[in-house]
């Protein structure tokens, strides 16, 4: 809380041997006990890092702010304010910038001055999820559980079984949890709950699971509510802001697909009288480009966020719906000349391109079961291919 | 609230392979508390599904089951996850490791 913001930032990139302000690092440096805490113990709030904690080769991490002594050793104690750091880092995440290293190290860590009966938070080992969860316990006493998820969030993890039973119960006895607080509580997120059995989780380990709400915002009331929580707490949502913070990474993921739809868009675009020329294949597959990243862009950015706006309930109506006005957009503007049989190839590949894109977000929607998805993937698929196959017929077509 | 109500995001009907065993049911209330989209209430010591259209096959609810009573087909509804699926022959699977894609 105290902690300068520049401080952490200038130290993150460093191993932050102690987060002191440097006139007490110097007032201490000459005889601090090496296995000691450097101040007492009621003054945890953020003063400094173990000397031990500083080893070769390990980083202390930006958010902790200092150590708790408990039964089993020090815990990490962790920032409640996220820094410029975190929130770059969670930019460069939503555009699917190095996202196989944002990891926490899983383990116990402490949220303010906790007690043995303050409540433990189980969470994913994914940063923005860790991220998320402190900020939003900024006046709270608790014990945060990070579970080993491979660094994926929790509902995708539980989804997928690692945010789970066992790793819950390894985790307690791991951090030996029993002996760290009194009472036999788990609060573990209602999302988590497609990858955990409460009661299995209560016979191996004696923890009572308490499913929190969904999102994390709503803990302080939840935790001053004794527990409970209302059935708005309990319902997830998509709004339209949770829709587009998700529209970059989709747009990432398409990245490499649409490098190879480039390059193939390049090559059939310099067949023409004389076979193949580079010429034709440079100035038309430029011209053809456009189509593409409207597509893209329709499917993935312009449909999501006015998903429940549009008609149909199949993701690949509403995108070849959105795709089909993109077209119309192009061909009234910038593709004014193109005459009738370019201007139905146009719509037929921003629709099926935008179709498609706009499928793939039933992944990232919150509503969507596989039974469904795979059903208007049956349906919708077959036209999708077909009219991407008459736009490149005619597209070739056009240069004879 | 400003929230938006989930009558704005129905998907397809009649898909779900969520089934509920009403006689096998204690009526703990495990189900109604998981679901992320509310659709189990609990009468007379029994849990009752209100509405299976607005089921997205998580599985939270038959995951939670002391007694086994629910039964659901859940995973991934990514469409490239159904794709690889089809074409390994195998269990669909998010490749989108670390992120809120899915």
């Amino acid at each position: 809380m105290t902690t300068p913001e520049s401080t952490e930032i200038e130290n993150s990139k460093n191993a932050a041997p102690c987060c002191c302000p440097p006139a007490e690092t110097v007032e201490q440096s000459d005889k601090t006990p090496a296995d000691a805490p450097c101040c007492p113990p009621q003054e945890t709030a953020s003063c400094c890092a173990p000397q031990d904690s500083d080893k070769p080769g390990y980083t202390l991490s930006p958010f902790v702010t200092g150590w708790i002594d408990t039964p089993t050793g020090q815990t990490p104690q962790i920032a409640t304010r996220l820094t410029r750091t975190d929130l770059y880092g969670r930019w460069a995440m939503r555009w699917g910038i190095g996202r196989d290293r944002y990891r926490i190290t899983p383990g116990l860590y402490a949220i303010g001055t906790p007690d043995d009966k303050a409540p433990v938070l189980v969470s994913a080992n994914y940063k923005l999820s860790f991220d998320c969860l402190r900020s939003s316990l900024q006046h709270t006493d608790a014990w945060i559980l990070v579970i080993d998820t491979k660094g994926v969030n929790v509902w995708c993890a539980a989804g997928k079984g690692t945010f789970g039973t066992t790793e819950i119960v390894k985790r307690c006895q791991l951090t030996r949890l029993d002996n760290i607080v009194s009472h036999r509580t788990l609060i573990v997120p209602q999302l988590g709950a497609p990858g955990v059995a409460a009661h299995t989780v209560k016979k191996e380990t004696g923890f009572h699971v308490v499913y929190g709400p969904v999102r994390a915002k709503d803990l302080p009331l939840f935790l001053a509510n004794d527990m409970q929580a209302t059935d708005e707490m309990r319902r997830v949502t998509f709004t339209p802001i949770e829709r587009f913070i998700l529209t970059p990474v989709e747009l990432s993921m398409m990245g490499k697909t649409l490098l190879y739809a480039m390059i193939l868009l390049f090559v059939l675009s310099g067949i023409g009288p004389d076979i193949f020329t580079f010429k034709a294949a440079w100035t038309r597959g430029l011209n053809a480009a456009l189509p593409l990243i409207a597509g893209l862009i329709s499917g993935s950015v312009l449909t999501p966020v006015l998903l429940p706006w549009l008609p149909g309930r199949m993701f690949a109506i509403k995108g070849a719906l959105t795709g089909g006005a993109t077209a119309l957009l192009l061909a009234a503007t910038l593709y004014s000349d193109a005459g009738l049989s370019l201007t139905l190839a146009l719509t037929l590949t921003v629709g099926a391109i935008s179709s498609y894109t706009a499928m793939n977000f039933t992944g990232s929607s919150t509503f969507t079961s596989p039974s469904g998805v795979e059903k208007e993937m049956r349906l919708t698929i077959p036209w999708q291919a077909g009219s991407l196959l008459l736009a490149i017929g005619l597209w070739i077509s056009s240069a004879f | 609230m400003t929230n938006i109500k989930p009558s704005g995001f129905k998907y397809l009907k009649d898909v779900s392979s969520l089934k509920l065993n009403v006689d096998a049911c204690i009526g703990c209330g495990m189900c109604e508390i998981v679901c992320p989209h509310r659709i189990f209430t609990i009468e007379e010591k029994t849990a009752r599904i209100t509405d299976v259209d607005a089921c997205m096959e998580c599985g939270a609810c038959a995951k939670n089951c002391p007694v086994d009573a629910i039964q659901v087909d859940a995973g991934v509804g990514c469409a490239s996850a159904i794709i690889k699926g089809w074409l390994t022959g195998s269990e669909p699977s998010c490749d989108c490791s670390g992120s809120s894609c899915c």
